[in-house]
């Protein structure tokens, strides 16, 4: 198995950081660093995506001197769902970091416990 | 052991490591205007909570050290819970990437040319997607021609989600509510710009056309090499910030107003719609769609896709734009 | 090709159109707009079904010059038909009832941003059933997303606006699970349409290649889109976001976004992954377990809510266990019972948060039990729609829960194993449901004491739409509960054609 990683270096690096990313999107509390663990689990996913689309030896998808040949390129595929993949997460990016904004002005913390809390209790009163 | 630094409360590394901890915020204090909104009630309402977290951290210590043993029980209980959150939190990413560690060290090793994921589609891109979409940009082809429900999904993702930052950040002049005309009064930093800074000005004289100009030649050059309406556009809109911050919302407003905003962004998307509609149509329905392909490597050549890039780069520069005043003042 | 068959797709372009346009319009054109693209949208659904009904069979629609594995591809069939319009029928009667307090909650220069969601939800719906492509329901499932987040905070108050970034953060979490499953399914069959790719999974399947990545893209993959529709361990964020969103939004969240979400999963279970390959891998057991715990948790969460809306979104988190045990059953009745229960629980869900609006109005626009006493008399009508819609989620004869209830006792007798924890959880959480509706329909029934804090004793009419929104949702309940025998025979013939 570890022989396998080894092989598959970029996959193994993508699915650390999805893990690290995912965890600290669910469990921190600060909401900056929940976005910024956004980000990394997104990334991670564009850097296993690109991995698997890479063949060794071979070149960009981009005709070059009228070879079209498929030995000659990489799978294109996986770079546009990457390319498509990417402005979806700057989309959600934006939204969230607005969001923060909002709260933060209202709320004058970033702790989303904290928000929760001060939340309800503007509700009651 | 070394002896504790007298001035160490202050010192840079314990404020980072703080900042590390998530225990102090870095926003508090130092931003260029520390936004005042309503603060009277929810100042105070914080400096209350805090206040009576403090009370209750102080309670749960007396009780700890006097009161019977259930209270010590609970004092403990809720530390114990949090050491328990962390560690949990540890153990959930821990199980999460071994997980996916075990699956791909069940996948195809990376960089074969035999794997699953190469097969006939990836091949007919690469073989037929110069004839039959014109584009010398194989992936540029793949996205706005084979995959194009895709990449217009795409772009009402962006689209949307600038919608949902307007309903949040965009404070109307003309609001009833008297927190929105106090939020723009205080929002409005232009007070706060430095006004003519003569160094940034001479820059962003220098390099805003050379921006600009890169920007469009990555958009028309989309089908032709790396690049595309989204890159392109990206650096489009950050041109448009650079000049924005050398010479200030006045000019700007010269050229670029929410009106200019909607209107291009509504032109360039309902081109987009009504082209992909006809191409999708004719295509389904086995017509001839009647668009020519051009020369390949021409830069008028491959059918639709590059007035496709060109929208999507008008998209994206005036969305980046937009995010980017809105952020900042909550309007353009 | 006939020109009927491409009505999916103008359905789809024509709510994407009309959230493009709408940007530039005031908010009442946005609003007029909104509600007519959702009536002609519906009419081109009924169009599709209506032809799949009479040819007897699915088609393919080319998204663009190239067929099956190079290019996007839309599919219709009975079930797709029948589910468009009936969410097209839900959201039009969802935005007609919520019209007024729309009006309110939102700023009136940014009512038309408003539309714009309710548009793009529309299509993104639309595409989540007809899309025969994997890229592209993940896409579709981001605008959902983020326009679900935008109709929860459009009401900018506090407790919208953390319910919005709570429900922000378990949907990324849910995409970004279902995308990397997306991925690693990409990578063993290098196909991202449903067809080609069930075939290359079946070929996987029978040479018994790749069994550890199959098992976990279908449990990264279920896990995904089960977060996103708010099934009981990760439920966390529902009473919150339908609790204090808007009222049109409350009801389209609960009704339609996370049965979207349900559809879609059904559609990659039969589609791609196949529905064999999850009952011996026993995914479908952990759905059931989830499902089952979800039923009693969740309806004893309601119970001790005073809040009457959390509540009643507690009792979304009930229903979708019930949906999600259907499909964990593993049986062709389980899942015909869990799609009936889509439709039942999205007319019922957005008939109760709708007819609610019509009770607060009448009581000073508290929510709380107390203030609710005798609501049903002071606004009659919503009273009764909120009594029609409590009958039926407990499952009252002659209405749809009814149906559903008994679909899913039937299915269950079919699974030896299964069969005796479904009953009793059946009877359970039927009874749970029963205590807090029922309680509260008979605290609107009930007289006012005299301790109760003053409220004027008028009878309140609603304004037209609101009553003919509620009219029409019972009506919706009704049919579903009475004629039920022609609704459950189409899902079982389009779930023979997903197969």
């Amino acid at each position: 198995m570890i022989q396998h990683l080894s092989l598959n270096i970029e996959e193994t690096a993508a699915v650390i950081l999805f893990g690290v990313g995912f965890t600290i999107l669910l469990l921190h509390r600060n909401l900056i660093k929940k976005i910024m663990g956004m980000n990394i689990m997104d990334t991670a996913t564009y850097l296993f995506l690109a991995s698997k689309g890479y063949i060794t030896g071979r070149a960009v998808p981009i005709v070059a001197d009228g070879v079209q040949e498929v030995s000659a390129y990489i799978n294109p595929v996986p770079s546009g769902l990457v390319l498509t993949g990417i402005v979806v997460s700057v989309s959600t990016t934006a939204l969230m970091l607005s969001l923060t904004i909002r709260l933060y002005e209202r709320y004058h913390s970033l702790d989303l416990d904290e928000i929760l809390i001060l939340a309800k209790e503007e509700e009651q009163t | 052991m070394s002896r504790r630094k007298d001035n160490y409360e202050t010192s840079r590394w314990l404020k980072f490591k703080k900042w590390v901890d998530g225990e102090t915020d870095p926003l508090s204090t130092g931003m260029e205007a520390i936004p005042a909104v309503m603060e009277g009630q929810m100042r105070e309402r914080r400096k209350n909570f805090a206040l009576r977290k403090a009370y209750d951290e102080e309670l749960a210590r007396l009780s700890a050290e006097h009161a019977d043993k259930t209270e010590i029980m609970k004092a403990r209980g809720i530390r114990n819970f949090q050491k328990f959150y962390k560690i949990m939190s540890v153990i959930l990413c821990l199980a999460i990437i071994s997980v996916l560690l075990w699956t791909i060290a069940a996948l195809p090793v990376t960089g074969g040319a035999d794997n699953p994921a190469n097969n006939e589609v990836a091949a007919r891109y690469i073989e037929k997607g110069l004839q039959e979409t014109g584009a010398v940009n194989i992936v540029t082809g793949m996205i706005l021609d084979y995959r194009a429900f895709d990449t217009f999904g795409e772009s009402c993702v962006l689209f949307i989600a600038s919608c949902c930052v307007l309903v949040l950040l965009r404070l109307d002049a003309d609001s009833k509510n008297d927190n929105i005309k106090k939020m723009i009064a205080e929002s409005d930093d232009r007070l706060f710009e430095p006004k003519d800074d003569i160094i940034l000005q001479k820059c962003a004289c220098v390099l805003v056309p050379v921006i600009m100009i890169f920007g469009i030649y990555i958009v028309l050059n989309g089908h032709l090499s790396p690049g595309g309406g989204f890159s392109g556009g990206a650096v489009l809109g950050s041109g448009l910030i650079l000049y924005l911050n050398a010479y200030g919302y006045g000019k700007m407003s010269r050229l670029f107003t929410e009106k200019v905003y909607r209107r291009t962004t509504l032109c360039a998307l309902t081109f987009y719609c009504l082209a992909k509609s006809y191409s999708f149509f004719t295509g389904a329905n086995h017509l001839e769609s009647g668009i020519p392909t051009g020369t390949p490597g021409a830069i008028l050549s491959s059918g639709l896709i590059l007035p496709l890039n060109i929208c999507v780069g008008l998209v994206v520069a005036c969305t980046m734009y937009a995010f980017y005043t809105l952020f900042r003042k909550g309007g353009m | 090709m006939s020109f009927v068959q491409n009505f999916p797709f103008f359905s789809i372009i024509l709510a994407m159109f009309s959230g493009i346009v709408s940007s530039v319009l005031p908010g009442k054109k946005a609003r007029n707009l909104s509600l007519l693209m959702i009536a002609v949208t519906t009419a081109l659904s009924a169009g599709t079904l209506f032809f799949c009904l009479r040819t007897g069979e699915s088609y393919t629609y080319m998204m663009g010059h190239f067929p099956a594995p190079w290019g996007n591809e839309i599919r219709a069939g009975i079930l797709e038909g029948a589910t468009a319009v009936f969410f097209g029928v839900v959201m039009f009667l969802a935005v007609l009832g919520g019209l007024d307090h729309t009006a309110e909650d939102v700023e009136e220069k940014k009512l038309n941003l408003f539309y714009i969601m309710i548009d793009l939800m529309l299509s993104s719906l639309l595409a989540l059933v007809y899309t025969n492509d994997l890229f592209t329901a993940y896409v579709f499932v981001e605008i959902n997303t983020i326009a679900g987040c935008g109709l929860i905070m459009i009401r900018q108050k506090g407790r919208s606006m953390s319910a919005a970034i709570r429900y922000m953060i378990m949907s990324q979490l849910g995409s970004g699970l279902f995308l990397i499953g997306l991925s690693i399914l990409y990578d063993i069959t290098g196909h991202l349409l449903m067809s080609p790719a069930k075939e290359s999974v079946a070929a996987l399947a029978a040479a018994g290649d790749y069994r550890i990545p199959m098992l976990v893209i279908m449990a990264v993959i279920g896990v995904g889109l089960a977060i996103k529709s708010g099934l009981y361990p990760f439920h966390y964020w529902i009473p919150d976001t339908y609790g204090y969103a808007t009222p049109t939004a409350s009801a389209v969240l609960s009704g339609l976004v996370s049965k979207g979400y349900i559809f879609l999963l059904i559609k990659i279970f039969y589609r791609v992954l196949g529905y064999d390959n999850l009952v011996s891998s026993q995914m479908v057991n952990v759905l059931y377990v989830f499902g089952i715990t979800g039923m009693v948790m969740g309806s004893l969460h309601a119970i001790h809510e005073t809040d009457t809306r959390r509540m009643t979104a507690y009792s979304s988190v009930a229903q979708i266990g019930y949906i999600y045990m259907g499909i964990g059953l593993g049986t062709q009745p389980g899942m015909v019972a869990a799609v009936f229960h889509i439709f039942t629980h999205s007319a019922t869900k957005a008939l109760l948060f709708i007819s609610a609006v019509g009770l607060y109005e009448a009581s000073g626009d508290k929510k709380d039990y107390i203030s609710l006493r005798g609501a049903g008399y002071r606004n009659p009508l919503a009273g009764i729609g909120f009594t029609v819609g409590s009958l039926s989620m407990v499952g009252f004869p002659m209405l749809s829960g009814f149906i559903s209830k008994l679909l899913f006792a039937t299915s269950a007798l079919e699974s030896p194993h299964k069969m005796l924890p479904t009953l009793i959880v059946l009877a359970v959480s039927t009874t749970l449901n029963a205590v807090y509706f029922l309680r509260l329909v008979i605290t609107l029934y009930s007289r006012r004491r005299p301790e109760d804090a003053p409220i004027s004793e008028v009878k309140v009419r609603s304004s037209w739409h609101l009553r003919l929104a509620i009219l029409c949702f019972i009506a919706v309940n009704l049919v579903l509960g009475m004629s039920s025998q022609p609704i459950v025979q189409a899902i079982t013939d389009g779930l023979a054609m997903f197969g």
